[in-house]
């Protein structure tokens, strides 16, 4: 924290954050209607902050607890599995006028629901394996197969509810970071903020944890309350940005690459922090890049999608799965 | 065929990566015999018996087996000329230990196994002590009984030439005794062996010929009683060994 | 021995038994009733309920045995088409071919179809070869990336040039409903690359012992494995055109006759491809009674059935036994 270096990097990434707002807020602003422009431009940076926070506070965690810097909540299918939630919620719940419910109640019953059950899940997931690499290759194995299992089941229960609806498009479809479900962001910030607190919070206490349980254990952590904390927290951030533009797959192992790029050796508290900056810079600029010059909303997570599946590839044939 | 029985190995060199496996290696084979190849780890030996065996492509030199140039010859017609053992079988199928066998009767019957090839398979089974086994599936066995299955597979391939690459791998000392006794016999019907060892009593016990390999070269060759002696053995495993004799044999000791 | 085969023996008319079962409840159940006293039932089981029955078991069959090809070929048991990226590539040659030449007869689209999904399996092998060895979960889970790799590409073109309809049938159903005399042909050519692999079946069991043995057996491992990907890609390519691509099929069944019988495909083909057919079948029919007289396609029910198998096979399998 104290060292010159590390200073100035967290200085430039604050100030490249800030430009970046800037630009997005002010660029080609014209004659007319700035107030109406401005205030639209204000809501989608919210969001996009909020999501860009989320996904790189929810990666981080999740790194930490599953000790493995390849992993992210994607890969192991966490937002699939609320996109299943948000359906089966539907499905179970319809008779008693829950679709009719507003958003932002039928939304925290969600996260609620996703945080039980990815606590359930892969908290015995990871608890198991825990040992050779094989373990951990398997262990990734089943998350990406519990992803699909999470989509497949989304789409039969759509199916059985609507036999005429075809699901087959919101299950290709990209996240679109031009247009984030401006209804949620109040209900999403007031779930993410808290959490994302909690974290900074548990900052010395995730540090013990990374370094396994053995020592966890030893230096009298409370293992187990931390590393579900911290899970739980992880599937309430992925609730939040999976709600507000949708899934994101590889956002976070980019985030978490370049986190550790730049900053080697960060306490979690810093990490955490600057995970969360690299995020709103890459959304913010990208999106403003994209939106602005390149005319193409929903490109942005075309690219990063590829770009962090090539990354994953690549890490994969290197051998570093841990 | 040609008249030359026995394997030629001509200028045959080998690299890695820009790492000189095998220096330039001329060597010949007489046929009728057990020729063991010995020497310390990383001294090529395997990098040798498998291009010999024409597992990995030659990059340099001529090697011929009974005659055929292992780079021209189609691999089915080196096939009924030698058959191979690698050191990492690393089954990944679930077989029985009669199917896995029976595959290697495949140069001759090509799928449609007939009462010949039957009965070879099971004149094979017996003679590695797996008739017991013969319907239990590879994975189930320890690795000293998957070793036989995959030694009884090379064996009832029935070729002119076996090449062994450490094949006494898991195997205890009574089924390691027995398989070199196996070949020995294969010997006295006429066929020929070459295999790397580690146990030098094993290749001063049975062998008829010695090779030791260090650092890509040959550093000698002979009958066991001159390749096998204190001096010799000392230089090629950089270490004080000494050697003994027993009913005429060397006797190769390293504790003392 | 004889104890074996009359096990083999037992499972192969158990197995013709239940697939003849399956294949006369196909013929009887529909949304519409048919009575055989009605001349008009005949015509209506010649051109629907017969074609859609055989179409199933086609494609049920060979995607089996393509499965079965690609694990001697990728040396692992837990591949297949579907984990390869070879449906994408099929996806995507079809698609170039609609954008390039819309009017081109019927037998260009095939071709272009199965040479890139050849391309496609011949891209996964080379990544996978470059894999750390020994890592048995990391083949699929690899191959599972660069499926998605892929997949995203296909999506956004289809997006961008608004043909994401037809990507989600091909890629996404795995649907019958549609098949009529005149619609599934194509599947008999799937079926075809199925026997010829039958043909070769005692090379793709050498080719599974490994290349250094089938080399000293006298085989051409080079040439036996591009047969096996002509076979899995042309499997892949029919099915992906003519119903849409059906997961897991060519997974589960695989491992499950591998566990009764064994691996040498002389003996377990058969079984393998009946089992397959039964699968395909017994899906088709599920999805056509459980919402009665609405369907679900049959590839959503096997996403769910085959992700769930996958994820057994995946912990139950002991580790010594790969």
């Amino acid at each position: 924290m104290r060292d010159r270096k590390t200073l100035i990097r967290l200085g430039l990434l604050v100030l490249a954050v800030g430009v970046a707002a800037a630009l997005w807020m002010f660029q080609g602003l014209g004659a007319g209607r700035r107030d109406f422009v401005l205030a639209l431009r204000w809501e989608k940076l919210i969001a996009l902050v909020l999501i860009g926070a989320s996904v790189a506070v929810a990666t981080v965690l999740f790194q930490t607890v599953s000790r493995n810097r390849i992993l992210t909540p994607s890969i192991m299918g966490f937002d699939a599995l609320y996109l299943l939630i948000q359906t089966l919620a539907v499905a179970m719940l319809g008779v008693t006028g829950f679709a009719m419910l507003p958003g932002g109640p039928k939304f925290l019953i969600e996260t609620a629901l996703m945080t039980a059950l990815a606590l359930a899940l892969f908290g015995t997931l990871l608890g198991r394996g825990a040992g050779s690499a094989e373990d951990i290759a398997r262990t990734i194995l089943t998350g990406v197969v519990l992803g699909i299992l999470f989509r497949a089941g989304a789409s039969l229960i759509g199916r059985l509810l609507d036999p005429n609806a075809y699901a087959t498009v919101q299950a290709v479809s990209f996240a679109n970071f031009g247009r984030p479900n401006a209804a949620l962001v109040g209900w999403g910030a007031a779930l993410a903020l808290p959490a994302m607190g909690l974290a900074l919070w548990m900052g010395p206490r995730l540090d013990v944890l990374g370094l396994g349980r053995e020592r966890a254990v030893s230096l009298g952590l409370r293992y187990r309350v931390v590393m579900t904390g911290a899970l739980a927290l992880t599937a309430v951030l992925v609730a939040v940005s999976t709600a507000l533009v949708g899934p994101v797959a590889f956002l976070g192992l980019i985030v978490a690459g370049l986190t550790h790029g730049l900053f080697p050796a960060a306490r979690h508290r810093l990490r955490l922090v600057t995970a969360a900056l690299i995020a709103c810079l890459l959304l913010v600029l990208g999106q403003w890049l994209f939106e602005r010059f390149l005319g193409r909303q929903a490109v942005l997570s075309v690219v990063i999608e590829f770009a962090g599946g090539i990354l994953f590839l690549a890490l994969l044939l290197k051998g570093r799965i841990r | 065929m040609s008249g030359t029985g026995g394997i030629d190995v001509r200028g045959v060199t080998h690299r890695i990566h820009g790492t000189t496996i095998l220096q330039p290696i001329d060597l010949s084979l007489p046929s009728g015999k057990v020729t063991a190849l010995i020497g310390p780890n990383g001294a090529g030996k395997s990098t040798l018996i498998r291009l010999i065996a024409r597992i990995d492509p030659l990059q340099t030199g001529e090697v011929t087996v009974n005659g055929l140039d292992v780079r021209q010859t189609p691999s089915a017609r080196l096939a009924l000329e030698m058959a191979f053992m690698g050191q990492h079988s690393g089954l990944v199928s679930r077989l029985r230990v009669r199917e896995l066998v029976a595959f290697g009767r495949w140069p001759h019957c090509h799928g449609r196994p007939g009462p010949k090839d039957r009965a070879a398979v099971e004149k094979a089974l017996a003679d590695f002590d797996l008739l017991p086994l013969a319907d239990r599936f590879m994975d189930e066995l320890s690795g000293g009984q998957a070793q036989r299955a995959h030694l009884a597979m090379t064996v009832v391939q029935e070729t002119p030439w076996l090449l062994l690459d450490e094949p006494l791998n898991n195997l205890d000392l009574a089924h390691a005794r027995a398989l070199m006794a196996h070949l020995a016999r294969l010997r006295d019907e006429g066929r020929s062996v070459l295999i790397v060892l580690h146990d030098l009593n094993f290749a001063s016990g049975w062998a008829d010929h010695v090779v030791a390999m260090k650092d890509g070269r040959i550093l000698a060759e002979g009958v066991p009683a001159e390749v096998l002696t204190e001096p010799r053995l000392s230089e090629l495993y950089d270490t004080p060994i000494t050697v003994g004799s027993y009913q005429g044999r060397p006797l190769i000791l390293h504790h003392l | 021995m004889h104890d074996r085969q009359n096990r083999d023996r037992w499972i192969r008319v158990l197995a013709l038994a239940g697939l003849a079962a399956l294949a006369l409840a196909s013929l009887a159940v529909g949304a519409a009733n048919v009575s055989l006293s009605d001349p008009q039932a005949w015509l209506f089981l010649t051109v629907s309920r017969i074609p859609r029955t055989l179409a199933a078991m086609l494609a049920g069959a060979a995607l089996a045995v393509a499965g079965v090809v690609m694990q001697q070929i990728a040396r692992n048991r837990f591949v297949e088409p579907s984990t390869t990226g070879a449906p994408e590539s099929a996806a995507l040659g079809l698609i170039a071919v609609t954008l390039i030449a819309p009017e081109a007869p019927i037998w260009v689209k095939m071709l272009v179809a199965s040479v890139t999904a050849l391309m496609g399996v011949t891209l996964f092998l080379q990544v996978i070869r470059r894999l750390p060895p020994k890592e048995v979960f990391l083949v699929p889970l690899a191959g599972l990336i660069l499926a998605g790799i892929l997949g995203a590409a296909v999506t956004w073109i289809g997006w961008e040039t608004d043909l994401l309809q037809y990507l989600s049938i091909w890629l996404l159903t795995g649907e019958f409903s549609g098949v009529i005399a005149g619609r599934y042909e194509l599947l008999w050519i799937a079926g075809i690359a199925a026997v010829i692999a039958w043909f070769a079946a005692d090379r793709f069991s050498i080719l599974g012992l490994g290349v250094e043995s089938a080399t000293a057996l006298g085989l051409r491992p080079q040439a036996v494995m591009r047969l096996g990907l002509v076979v899995v890609a042309v499997v892949t390519a029919m099915v992906v055109s003519s119903v849409g691509m059906i997961p897991f099929v060519g997974l589960v069944v695989p491992n499950i006759v591998s566990r009764m019988m064994g691996d040498n495909l002389r003996r377990t083909l058969a079984p393998t491809a009946m089992g397959g057919a039964m699968l395909v079948l017994g899906s088709d029919l599920v999805g056509r009674l459980v919402i009665h007289p609405y369907e679900i396609p049959a590839g959503t029910v096997l996403g769910v059935v085959g992700a769930a198998l996958f994820l057994i096979l995946l912990w139950r399998r002991p580790r010594r036994a790969r």
